[in-house]
């Protein structure tokens, strides 16, 4: 029913956009990466895989990548073992109040990102809120340290940005149950606790998968609550990337480290979305 | 042994698990708002248990705080010229992910969804290279054109789940009836995806006004709120920042309870109009 006109008036414009301004920023980067610096800190057009190979021999630069993976699977790992059970309560007891509750998941979100995380630097800090309250209370006599400017407060404060990213996709797998099969599933004689794990669970995994992936791929790539709140064994291979482009100035280094972030990336988003088709049962 | 355990008294048990779980749950999701607003009251800083000598001194300060005032109208000169650029080019792309069948869609459709899920770093970090190839300098007109581009992915799936819901009979009529595609646009296809429209525009605007991986990579002289607050947090912490972040939560709950309630109304009408039609049809078929 559309015209030759119509769909190339709907199909050009958001087309050539994107191309020159999405596609060729990630090409460049790409370009980039095999590229060098003068020693007149100039960028050199000469193509060589020099980047890459610095990029596996310099230990600090993969180890922080391995540290990042590993600080992004325990924020995922958190994000979840919190995020299921409140959308399971959400989806099959709020009753009523389902919707308000929803809501009140979501509204964390429009708080800035930037606060939330300084708010946790106010709360975890030496003299902070939670070490004053425990001194108050007599439970401890000197501020513990461990608290701020860790990998644990990164960890924290990820997992307290992300769970409800973990959630809501969680939720909406949970609520897309039909109600009729958990019904069956308990009059065919199961107990509760096999309903859920043999129909409800299956059937959320497509959720699951999704907000797993969000939570992981997000906090990967974070480098703003690591300078905020990890000290420096909380750097994150973001805070590497940073780096290179300021003050060390070697952007094709870190176009290097930021393709293989980027490459990182699109291969979970491909496997999370195999994943999610072969878990789907329509 | 287990299937002769009555089903309901678990069910009741599971859910005081469950309850006490999503209890906790929404006292870690609040605790850093609570803490945040709390302490925008006191007179000591940002630290210490319990807040004392409550006071209005930090709004005082922020109300006299140029730096912070310029910011967030650079924040907001950014958040409605992104919002312009990711609808004006985010509704043409779901139609035309919806509509029309074009060599290298599904480059496409990953392409635009992308910035959706990629670590702002990288989109802004690729931008910076491209501005820089360019030569061109970093200004607000640079953030502008890396928050348009990141959300178009937000107007493009609002969007495409509302043409997914849409009839297309009524376009169809429209144009039978002699108006063109401009017309039609217009008259019956924007009307009919107000929901989601305005839907992605609140959320578009939002994002941009925190938006800050983006930003940092493109900033100019100018800084938007975000990263006048970054800026500041790096010197050192003062309630000011609590004060300003409170006032930007209030009104973004305002604009929650707007948008909210907007959408009951236009399901209600929904609900309504499709009412009216099941009853044009039945007196039509009778």
């Amino acid at each position: 029913m559309f015209s030759r006109t119509y769909k190339a008036a709907v199909t050009l414009p958001p087309l050539v956009w994107v191309a020159a301004f999405l596609l060729t920023p990630y090409a460049l980067m790409f370009c980039y990466s095999f590229w060098s610096v003068s020693a007149t800190q100039s960028v050199v057009q000469t193509w060589n895989f020099d980047n890459y190979r610095q990029l596996f021999r310099v230990e600090v630069y993969w180890q922080t990548l391995l540290r990042s993976m590993w600080i992004a699977a325990r924020v995922t790992i958190f994000s979840l073992l919190l995020g299921y059970p409140l959308a399971y309560f959400l989806s099959f007891y709020a009753g009523k109040k389902k919707d308000l509750l929803y809501q009140l998941v979501i509204i964390p979100l429009w708080v800035s990102y930037l606060v939330r995380a300084y708010a946790w630097k106010t709360i975890l800090g030496s003299d902070g809120v939670l070490n004053t309250s425990l001194q108050y209370v007599h439970l401890t006599k000197h501020p513990l340290e461990f608290l701020l400017y860790s990998p644990f407060a990164v960890v924290l404060t990820l997992t307290h940005i992300y769970t409800p990213f973990a959630f809501l996709p969680i939720y909406a797998a949970l609520e897309h149950i039909p109600r009729n099969l958990v019904e069956a599933s308990s009059d065919l004689g199961a107990t509760p606790r096999q309903t859920f794990w043999k129909v409800i669970f299956p059937l959320s995994i497509p959720g699951v998968v999704a907000g797993a992936t969000f939570a992981f791929v997000l906090s990967l790539g974070d480098f703003l609550a690591p300078l905020l709140l990890g000290g420096p064994s909380g750097i994150m291979i973001s805070n590497i990337v940073v780096s290179l482009f300021g003050a060390a100035y070697n952007w094709p280094l870190g176009a290097a480290i930021s393709f293989c972030m980027l490459l990182l990336v699109v291969s979970l988003l491909f496997l999370s979305e195999r994943l999610e088709k072969k878990w789907s049962f329509s | 042994m287990e299937l002769f355990v009555s089903g309901d008294s678990k069910h009741v048990s599971g859910s005081g698990w469950l309850f006490f779980h999503a209890t906790a749950v929404f006292a870690f999701l609040y605790l850093p708002i609570v803490v945040l607003i709390l302490y925008s009251f006191n007179g000591e800083g940002v630290g210490g248990f319990p807040p004392r000598n409550l006071t209005l001194d930090w709004y005082r300060m922020l109300l006299a705080d140029g730096a912070i005032w310029d910011s967030v109208l650079n924040s907001l000169k950014v958040a409605l010229a992104a919002m312009v650029i990711a609808l004006m080019f985010g509704i043409p792309a779901a139609l035309a992910l919806e509509r029309v069948q074009f060599p290298g869609k599904a480059l496409f459709r990953r392409l635009v969804l992308l910035p959706l899920i990629l670590p702002g770093i990288i989109t802004g970090l690729s931008l910076l290279m491209l501005i820089n190839v360019a030569g061109a300098k970093l200004s607000l007109m640079t953030i502008i054109l890396g928050h348009g581009t990141a959300l178009i992915s937000v107007a493009t799936t609002e969007v495409f789940a509302g043409l997914q819901k849409l009839d297309r009979a009524q376009e169809e009529a429209s144009l039978d009836l002699g108006a063109n595609y401009w017309q039609t646009f217009w008259r019956i296809t924007v009307p009919n995806l107000k929901l989601p429209i305005i839907g992605a525009a609140l959320l578009i605007f939002t994002l941009s006004m925190d938006e800050i991986a983006v930003s940092f990579f493109l900033i100019g002289r100018d800084n938007t709120l975000p990263l006048e607050i970054w800026g500041r947090l790096r010197r050192g912490i003062t309630p000011e920042i609590n004060a300003v972040s409170t006032i930007i939560f209030v009104f973004s709950l305002v604009a929650i309870v707007f948008w909210y309630r907007l959408r009951v109304r236009g399901e209600q009408t929904a609900e309504a109009d499709s009412e009216i039609a099941g009853a044009a049809f039945e007196s039509e078929a009778a």
